[in-house]
């Protein structure tokens, strides 16, 4: 096929440009373990308020400091509204949903989740400024979605 | 342009009625989060117009004034539309369900958003318009597909014409697209709204739709390309750069366009990370046709601006026919295209994807492709088209001329804010972003507001588009109809049959990659054990 030399030297730079993204995303995501929120647990959303961590959700504390924090999403409010966790330790976010789809989004920082009724999702931050930060829903849900609103409250490092 | 004119016009006439409805949405939309105090401004009005916009504009209006792009090119190029009769029946099709989507959306019954993300539940009656709709489309890619065959049983050694292989091309998109989405909708959703199965899986249900959801972008995009390759070089006076490339880009398209969905599904819990890096590769690959349009487009149009008497380096910019609303519609489309296409890359990017997901950063971007760079480019389209289907020369030229122009700045400064916005952390779609007032959310309230400003600027340039249409049918004459002609190639294609006009064994590959693609995701997650959910309508 007849190619322009300039068509042809574009094209090169076109597939060199795109190798390079393709390069710094493969890089990070394995020498940075750097991956989206990928969990594939699964959980049943009608026994939720029933039995197991999402029943009292909340703050778990491990003998390494890290936190283990279970919220339900759920029509109009994250239960828990209001996580207090220490800065300098990793803290794992755990999030289902007993009814439709939601969004975990905890500004400021990389924690962005969809939440879906039947899976848990997962992510791990450590907080390294003090200060209040906000979670919002960011996935459609009903008529109250821009009502969903939580915080972590992340105290001095211990 | 006669027995398919009418056909069009019906086309058009609903893509148009759905565009300024859509519009009309939009705007109460940007009113309401910038805090404006209305009389119906209430959540679920809000939600419901949502609903509404992004029905009526990415479903509604693209695909009506696709498929009469479609008849226009059939007839133009390849001699007629083949069986006018069933291009008609997916007319009315089409319409049907249009009509009672719109009505199901508009009754307050079904605020499930246009990605109708199950366990949210909208009236049976929305998920059997949407239905009708796309097996109208279907039918239309049968038409298209027939008048294709006949073309060539007829030149047997010519090659195809190259507007109709980019529409070909369009036809084999939304056959491989609207497959995962008839899973979707038939295997799933169906059955569950009408109450023969009792729950649905929302992820699973999430992935056939994204398998359907990406390359719906590239089936309102590829008949943008097929405008911008075809048309615009011959209407700014050039040529088209190489004709032998354009059909490879179309190919790639082709290719590419399917296997990517998972880049929409990057935080969703189930679906193992290998697979969304996978598609993370094929969605940087199917950005490589985009870039070699730029190349193309751009020379073809410098060659244009040279044979108008441009001279020097830049010459030629000032030399193209500015005022001329379909040009330069496309070309405020094409650098709009630019932004969005870098913000794609940012979109697809694996783990920076976290930053954006479902922020304003998205809505301010597809509101550059789909909302300019296909959008404004359809809308200078209708300039060019009308003349020539009806013999009406366009009433309120200068209105015309600046409207493409409004679009655009409307546009950056609805999305431009947006994007920061995003970035700062604030949800798409959200009736107010006033969190009780919290720190977070302050400084989201100026980038709003000014978003607002963009939003009615949009919807006055919206408007004139529609007084310009309505006012040609009106008040134009009727006189000679120009004839519809498309760009000769500086680099014409090759004699004789070639592998490249073979769209029917390139979408045969294309099969191939999205089995690949989604095969592994797909069978993990049908034999995983799951809990799916009951369904929900809170609204």
């Amino acid at each position: 096929m007849q190619v322009d030399r300039y068509e042809r030297l574009w094209m090169w730079a076109a597939t060199a440009m795109l190798a390079v993204f393709i390069g710094a995303i493969v890089v990070t995501a394995v020498a940075g373990s750097n991956h989206p929120p990928s969990h594939t647990e699964v959980v049943n959303p009608d026994t939720l308020g029933v039995r197991g961590e999402f029943a009292t959700p909340g703050v778990t504390v491990h003998p390494d400091g890290s936190r283990t924090v279970a919220i339900r999403a759920e029509f109009y409010v994250f239960r828990p509204e209001r996580v207090h966790v220490p800065a300098g330790v990793p803290v794992t976010f755990r999030v289902t949903s007993p009814d439709v789809l939601h969004g975990f989004q905890i500004v400021g920082t990389n924690v962005n989740l969809t939440v879906a009724p039947g899976y848990v999702s997962q992510a791990t931050v450590t907080f390294e400024t003090p200060g209040e930060y906000l979670i919002v829903c960011n996935e459609y849900c009903g008529l109250g979605h821009h009502l969903m609103q939580g915080s972590v409250i992340v105290g001095a490092p211990r | 342009m006669t027995v398919a004119a009418r056909l069009v016009l019906a086309h058009l006439w609903v893509a148009i009625a759905a565009f300024a409805l859509g519009a009309l949405m939009a705007v109460m939309q940007a009113l309401a989060r910038a805090g404006v105090e209305l009389p119906f401004g209430t959540a679920r009005l809000y939600y419901l117009s949502v609903t509404a916009h992004g029905v009526l504009e990415a479903l509604v209006f693209t695909t009506f004034f696709i498929m009469a792009l479609g008849y226009v090119v059939a007839e133009t190029t390849l001699g007629r539309v083949r069986g006018v009769g069933w291009a008609w029946a997916g007319f009315w099709v089409a319409l049907i369900g249009t009509v009672m989507t719109t009505l199901a959306i508009l009754s307050g019954t079904s605020t499930v958003l246009y990605t109708f993300y199950p366990p949210l539940e909208a009236h049976p009656a929305f998920y059997v318009g949407a239905t009708l709709l796309v097996v109208g489309s279907w039918i239309w890619c049968g038409v298209m597909i027939a008048s294709v065959r006949a073309w060539r049983a007829a030149n047997r050694d010519a090659r195809v014409p190259l507007a109709a292989h980019g529409m070909l091309a369009t036809v084999a998109i939304w056959l491989l697209a609207t497959a995962g989405l008839a899973v979707e909708v038939l295997v799933f959703i169906l059955p569950w709204s009408l109450g023969f199965v009792e729950r649905i899986d929302p992820i699973v249900a999430r992935t056939y739709f994204w398998w359907f959801g990406h390359p719906l972008t590239y089936f309102w995009l590829v008949p943008a390309y097929v405008l911008w390759y075809t048309v615009i070089p011959q209407v700014a006076g050039g040529r088209l750069f190489s004709d032998a490339v354009t059909r490879v880009v179309f190919v790639q398209f082709v290719l590419f366009s399917t296997p990517v969905g998972l880049h929409h599904q990057f935080t969703d819990p189930g679906i193992a990370s290998a697979w969304k890096l996978v598609h993370t590769f094929t969605t940087y690959a199917v950005m490589f046709p985009s870039l070699v349009t730029a190349f193309t487009v751009l020379a073809s149009l410098e060659i244009a601006g040279r044979a108008r008497g441009g001279g020097g380096r830049f010459g030629w910019i000032g030399a193209l026919p500015w005022g001329d609303p379909f040009f330069s519609g496309v070309a405020l489309a094409m650098v709009t295209f630019a932004l969005g296409g870098f913000g794609g890359a940012i979109n697809a990017a694996y783990a920076m994807n976290a930053m954006v997901h479902n922020t304003a950063w998205i809505q301010g971007h597809f509101h550059l492709t789909v909302g300019t760079a296909v959008a404004l480019t359809f809308m200078g389209a209708t300039y060019w088209l009308l003349p020539r289907l009806t013999g009406r020369a366009i009433a309120f030229p200068a209105v015309a001329a600046m409207q493409p122009y409004l679009w655009f700045i409307g546009m950056q400064c609805f999305s431009i804010p947006s994007h920061i916005a995003g970035l700062l952390g604030m949800p798409r779609r959200i009736y107010t972003g006033e969190f009780q007032g919290v720190e977070a959310a302050q400084a989201w309230i100026p980038l709003v507001n000014l978003s607002a400003v963009g939003g009615v600027i949009l919807f006055v340039s919206a408007m004139l588009y529609v007084g310009v249409v309505v006012g040609t049918m009106l008040v134009a004459p009727r006189g000679a109809r120009p004839p519809v002609e498309y760009a000769e190639p500086v680099v014409p294609p090759a004699d004789g049959p070639s592998i490249w006009d073979r769209l029917g064994w390139w979408s045969a590959v294309a099969v191939v990659l999205i089995l690949l693609a989604y095969g592994p995701a797909l069978y993990h997650l049908h034999t995983m054990q799951r809990f799916p959910a009951q369904g929900f309508s809170p609204f």
